[in-house]
């Protein structure tokens, strides 16, 4: 006997519940088959769906002057003037990264690239926002070694420079990493393209790779815990073929320029189905396609089959019929096909034929728009079980081998070895290399910039949800500051484990609320992003890992500042101020082995008021160095303004004497700068600061070939920056290297 | 003077060098497509990098097999000028108009940074413009840069000259870090007997305004320029 339909097996292998079942059958008024089935279980996905995040998501702030398009596209559209728009996105592949990191990660960037190319804007830069466990594990190497090839692999082929981003290393991570991809385009502001159908009689074409057996389910795959059985998912993985992609780059830009479609969307997850579903629900239309026309790599593949592939570099488009025949000339061109499957109808259907019968009729606007949306139940998160009596944490007896050990963690580590291997500067805009605190390209054609950065720390989102979204946009904003760039537009990808566990949607719910009350404050739009639910393996969840993707403006790119230190003689000045936090900092991590205490408070109106400050005086010219203390604090910090210097000029500072140095060197506050000047500069920088409320103090000079850093007159670091170099240059290196004895 | 770059499907650095030439170099530059049989009246054939084919069979194994591949060989035979950077190099290795063959990086790794080169030939049409044993800072992107060659093959490029640039020190000497990919004398640049075709893993076309950091790779374009005197 056949199993029915709703039976709990068949239900839980959709990952749809009882309840979901029942709301599909009355949409559609019957039972669906198997293959509807699959539909729905792909597109109500957490994944397509956002079903237990939209509530909160509707909290963030999506309007602002210069937005153009906000959420609900595949990208968000900012204005940047002179006619010119940007559009950008970030998105996670963590799941099948976890399970074949090369692969996983290289279709992550193949993914994200469509869904800005789609909107007619060319791809122009790229970022990745990384997580893994730590590198001890020779697990966790390999999949590091895989996610940095498969990006790397991707984005050089295709041609498009992965300019920056960020990397972090922490034992929740290990049976999750976490690979979340950014890509900006650029593209001017009337020729930015929708994924609609518009009328009735309009041709639906296939362009792009053929359709395999490869991902079917990947979205529903992406919507669940892993277990025991994960390595047994690794079918559901999609392989790349970014030489594909790129044709489709070039021919899809062409059409798209030439104006011969009227709308175009790529088939991401739930593939097929996702974009036969959403284009026509856009323009309150159907569509009736001829599965049997779907060029297809395999033989004998079902409907339901073609229907949820995830193969990749697919395309949709909907054209005029009299503009068929120019698309089809086009995309042969770059030796692509561009195959007729079905029309656009009037009834609101998606109608899938196979073999001459009607396999599929179901309303788009039901699997599109009347998803549930959830609100869960969330528990406000408890922090730690116990908390620390920071004063029986010991004070170092050796500050500078507390700082040779930060130097050679991996979080705080240079991260060459990764950025190396992807190509940074093809497309020749590339105006800062990857290494300084945001990504910078020039605009062609004027004296602007584009400023980039990719910012979330989970540490302080586990220790805190709240004030750790608000410390990821705050920290975000402060690096496109410490360049000279103004914020303007925000994405975010948001990683969090199972959302069906109050715990875990507590943490969602204040992250989130976080991230909007620092967007408001900033002033700043998110335009769009991407959650990831489920990130957990074996019951374990990651810490709550909000990572915003912040955009900026430079306004005359000649003024740009750099971290690395200028020259010898200059002033040392700090902005904002040291209020001693250590609570969920590196430090306390690597040297305590804690992650514990409350995370630096974040205070929005100084934040705002500093990086003011640091923007006017960056505008007269008067900074020649700018860098934030973060990851490692102070101490860390003055050690990489060194080392970006290419005379690695060293520093002597002094501090007064607070409650615990160690908190003063490393303590990880936020709303702090640390710049140098020309001495005869420092009174109008110190002037700007008090007219504007921001504590302002001359903390040392730069000069000599050391480190010196006293607090209270004792001389507590003293080493040599050639010394500290090698240490912060080898480190990640020093994992991969091949041993002596096999070389 | 007249440019042409070649567009492969999968090249990736064309539009860099179509900037580069026409804007930075100030030059009539066009595109020319590899599917067409026509050079278009070209002075100067650019190979441009990227990942023609996709790289997927070995590095510019299948460009070589072009259409207008035809017509860039005869162009070369009559001594027209050609410049092949990064893949473009990789493909004039696999159409046999320079010699010898590319491996993978020594430490098998894609490698994108700014290195430096020495100048090691200044009387060939692309480093007139430069001095025997300048250095120059330009940045490379490659995975298969690893010169290789016979070892007579080897010798007769270093006798005849045929070496254009060399992976350097900032300071000009050879060292083993310094030739990152581990090519065979660290070669970065070569010409072939005649002088008029000229392969170079470095992109030049990368560093041709302050913008971006160096504008060492105008020696090479503006060589282009220069009369033989």
């Amino acid at each position: 006997m056949k199993t029915p339909l709703h039976d709990d097996k068949v239900l839980a292998h959709h990952n749809l519940t009882r309840d979901e079942y029942d709301l599909i059958s009355n949409l559609i008024g019957r039972e669906p088959n198997l293959t509807e089935l699959g539909i729905f279980s792909a597109m109500w996905s957490e994944h397509c769906s956002y079903k237990s995040s939209k509530v909160y998501l509707k909290k963030l702030p999506t309007k602002a002057k210069n937005v153009v398009q906000g959420p609900g596209e595949n990208a968000g559209v900012i204005d940047i003037g002179d006619g010119r728009v940007i559009v950008f996105k970030i998105e996670s592949h963590n799941h099948p990264s976890y399970i074949e990191p090369f692969q996983g990660a290289a279709t992550g960037v193949g993914g994200i690239l469509r869904d800005i190319f789609t909107m007619g804007a060319r791809p122009v830069a790229l970022m990745d926002s990384l997580r893994f466990g730590p590198l001890q594990n020779p697990k966790n190497r390999s999949i590091m070694e895989g996610v940095v090839s498969g990006i790397s692999s991707y984005g050089n082929s295709i041609g498009v420079p992965t300019v920056g981003g960020e990397v972090y290393f922490n034992e929740c991570y290990s049976l999750n990493p976490l690979v979340n991809v950014f890509c900006l385009g650029l593209a001017e502001k009337d020729k930015i393209f929708y994924a609609k159908t518009d009328d009735v009689g309009n041709a639906i074409l296939y362009v792009g790779a053929k359709t395999g057996r490869d991902g079917i389910h990947g979205a529903s795959m992406a919507s669940q815990e892993f277990g025991e059985d994960t390595e047994a998912k690794r079918p559901n993985v999609q392989v790349g073929d970014p030489f594909k992609e790129k044709l489709l780059v070039e021919a899809c830009l062409e059409v798209m320029e030439r104006r011969i479609i009227v709308g175009i969307q790529d088939m991401g997850a739930a593939g097929l189905t996702c974009s036969t579903t959403e284009m026509p629900a856009k323009s309150g239309k159907g569509v009736e396609i001829d599965l049997d026309l779907v060029p297809q790599r395999e033989k004998g593949m079902n409907p339901y089959e073609i229907l949820l592939s995830e193969s990749q570099e697919r395309m949709l488009i909907a054209a005029r019929p009299d503009q068929v025949p120019a698309v089809k000339t086009a995309f042969a061109k770059w030796d692509l096909d561009a195959v007729e499957i079905g029309k656009v109808t009037g009834d609101g259907k998606l109608r899938c034929r196979f073999h001459g019968e009607i396999v599929v009729d179901v309303p788009v606007s039901a699997v599109v728009d009347l998803c549930p949306a959830y609100s869960r139940p969330w528990e406000k998160p408890a922090g730690p079980a116990k908390r620390t009596d920071f004063g029986s944490i010991p004070q170092p007896k050796d500050y500078n081998d507390v700082l040779r050990k930060l130097l050679s963690s991996p979080t705080i580590a240079n991260k060459e070895w990764i950025y190396r291997q992807y190509d940074h500067m093809v497309q020749t805009n590339t105006a800062l290399l990857p290494g300084a605190g945001a990504a910078l390209l020039r605009i062609r054609g004027s004296k602007k910039g584009l400023a980039m950065t990719l910012d979330g720390n989970g540490r302080f989102a586990a220790l805190d949800p709240r004030t750790g979204g608000k410390a990821s946009v705050a920290e975000a904003c402060r690096n496109l500051a410490c360049i000279g760039a103004r914020p303007i537009g925000v994405t975010n990808c948001l990683n969090f484990g199972n959302p069906e566990k109050p715990g875990v949607m507590g943490q969602f719910k204040e992250a989130v609320e976080g991230m909007s009350e620092a967007c408001d404050a900033f002033g700043i739009a998110v335009t769009g992003g991407n959650v990831s639910f489920y990130n957990e393996t074996e019951g374990v969840a990651i810490d709550p890992t909000p990572v915003l993707g912040i955009v900026g403006l430079v306004e005359d790119i000649d003024k740009v500042v750099t971290p690395g230190f200028k020259a010898g003689g200059d002033t040392v000045i700090l902005l904002g101020e040291n209020k001693e936090e250590f609570g969920g900092s590196e430090y306390l991590n690597v040297i305590h082995g804690l992650n514990d205490g409350l995370p630096p408070t974040v205070d929005l109106d100084r934040e705002i008021a500093v990086h003011e400050t640091l923007l006017e005086a960056i505008g007269e010219g008067l900074v020649r160095s700018a860098d934030d203390p973060s990851e490692g604090g102070l101490a860390v910090c003055a050690a990489e303004c060194a080392f970006h210097s290419p005379e690695k000029i060293g520093c002597d500072l002094s501090f007064e004497e607070g409650e615990r140095p160690d908190a003063i060197l490393f303590g990880e506050s936020h709303a702090r700068i640390l710049l140098t000047v020309r001495p005869e500069n420092v009174g109008r920088v110190l002037e700007i600061a008090e007219k504007r409320g921001v504590p302002a103090k001359i903390i040392g000079t730069t000069g000599g070939s050391s480190l010196r850093i006293r607090v209270a007159e004792n001389l507590l670091v003293n080493l040599p920056v050639a010394v500290a170099y090698r240490l912060w240059m080898d480190a990640i290196p020093d994992y991969f290297a091949v041993p002596k004895s096999f070389s | 003077m007249k440019f042409g770059v070649v567009v492969f499907p999968g090249s990736n650095c064309d539009a860099d060098a179509y900037h580069a030439f026409r804007d930075a170099l100030g030059q009539p530059t066009t595109y020319l497509w590899h599917k067409d049989h026509d050079l278009k009246g070209v002075d100067c054939v650019i190979l441009p990098g990227g990942f023609s084919y996709g790289d997927y069979l070995r590095s510019g194994a299948i460009a070589r097999f072009s259409p207008l591949m035809q017509e860039v060989r005869e162009f070369a035979d009559k001594g027209g000028l050609v410049l092949g950077i990064c893949n473009g190099f990789q493909v004039l290795l696999e159409l046999n108009l320079l010699p010898g063959a590319m491996l993978r990086n020594k430490k098998l790794k894609f490698l994108c940074q700014y290195v430096t080169i020495r100048l090691e030939n200044d009387r060939t049409p692309f480093t007139r413009k430069g001095t025997k044993g300048q250095i120059l800072r330009i940045p490379i992107a490659h995975f298969d840069g690893n010169w290789y060659a016979p070892l007579e093959t080897l010798k007769e490029v270093e006798d005849n000259g045929q070496v254009v640039f060399r992976y350097c020190d900032p300071e000009g000497a050879l060292t083993e870090e310094a030739n990152v990919n581990g090519s065979l004398h660290a070669i970065a640049g070569l010409v072939n007997k005649r002088g008029n075709v000229c392969g170079m893993m470095p992109h030049p076309e990368r560093a041709v305004e302050p913008v971006l950091g160096s504008e060492d790779g105008l020696v090479v374009l503006q060589s282009l320029l220069e009369k033989i005197s």
